[in-house]
């Protein structure tokens, strides 16, 4: 150490690298965000010029309606209902086989049709969207834990699948589970061309 | 008491060096630096995502086209009617077809299968423009959506 001094080429202390680094790498830690591309996935119908055929009638209890006007609310068959109550309202309907008669005979015929108007909330949409999906999500959950005796729900079963690591016996085995499951509870959700009515 | 002290001294395990820890730290910063990407777009409009609880994911990034509609920033200058961005620039519904028809082509091939149209839309905007927008879309074939959106916290 003296003779460093003696000699006249001072080091440089190299002590506050790690204060410079650390401040950078909190400015990085702040600002990035890791953004994920999450979301509500949907499908849209393909587009026809022809205008859909009239003789398409769907017997009137297995058709859930589902309107929503410029002000946000909910209408569900002829009746004024909240936005939370929406996916107890489906799942009843989805599973309904028959008990009652306001709703659908068997899942495999439960259709749900969704009408909005042109001056709906964008938020409103979503949450609709959402308890529609959180309704199906939760009758093919029920059904999947019965039929895979509580081993896996349906989201286990679509993952297992989907799954490249797993052998494909196995994969093959939970494509089935996945079709089968499906098959029971098919996703029928059909949505109008919005009205405009809100005088938007 | 004399000797105690003597033994320990000589047995006192050494301090830690901190030599390393600068590199330590550099190896982070480089990490974040790499991952961290600057965002892309100007934020022209204000958008708001919604939030959901049922979300799926959307796995590669090369795959997906973004459709952002919002109220402008800049209202003095055009107005707080909701607008369409596409790229870094305001657009038309009518614009919409071509983008996602560029988009599609710009797609590497393995991926064209899983081609996405992500619609990133502030939670106030009303449905008429995200109407069009789809109908759009359908008649473009691009038929596989994302309502982007945000995990909502559900409390029990």
């Amino acid at each position: 150490m003296g003779r460093s001094k003696s000699k006249g080429a001072k080091e440089i202390d190299a002590s506050s690298m790690a204060d410079i680094a650390f401040l950078l790498l909190i400015f990085f830690l702040v600002t990035t965000t890791i953004d994920q591309d999450k979301g509500i996935i949907h499908k849209l119908p393909a587009w026809s010029e022809e205008p859909p055929p009239d003789d398409v009638r769907i017997k009137d209890r297995n058709l859930l309606e589902i309107l929503v006007n410029a002000n946000n609310q909910l209408l569900v068959e002829q009746e004024y209902v909240e936005l939370d109550e929406l996916k107890d309202i489906v799942i009843k309907h989805l599973d309904n086989r028959g008990k009652s008669d306001k709703y659908s005979t068997s899942p495999q015929d439960a259709v749900i049709s969704l009408k909005n108007d042109r001056g709906t909330n964008y938020g409103t949409y979503i949450e609709i969207q959402n308890s529609l999906k959180a309704g199906y999500a939760e009758v093919r959950d029920k059904y999947s834990l019965s039929i895979t005796n509580g081993s896996m729900n349906y989201k286990e079963v679509a993952k297992c699948a989907k799954n490249d690591d797993l052998d494909a016996t196995k994969r093959n085995k939970c494509n089935e589970l996945k079709k089968k499951i499906q098959g029971e509870y098919p996703m029928k959700i059909s949505e109008a061309e919005p009205v405009n009515l809100g005088g938007n | 008491m004399s000797r105690f002290s003597k033994d320990s001294g000589k047995k006192e395990t050494p301090a830690i060096s901190t030599a390393s820890l600068p590199d330590i730290i550099f190896m982070l910063l480089f990490f974040f630096m790499v991952v961290t990407v600057m965002r892309e777009t100007n934020p022209i409009l204000k958008i708001k995502i919604p939030q959901a609880t049922e979300l799926g994911k959307i796995e590669l990034k090369e795959s997906v086209a973004y459709i952002l509609i919002g109220t402008p920033t800049d209202i003095n200058t055009y107005g707080s009617a909701p607008r369409i961005q596409l790229n870094d620039q305001y657009a038309e519904v009518d614009d919409v077809q071509s983008f996602v028809k560029k988009s599609y082509s710009e797609v590497p091939d393995a991926y064209k299968g899983i081609f996405t149209v992500s619609l990133k839309v502030d939670e106030e905007v009303t449905m008429g423009i995200v109407t069009d927008v789809k109908q759009e879309l359908r008649k473009a074939d691009a038929l596989k959506i994302n309502y982007a959106a945000n995990r909502k916290v559900v409390e029990e």
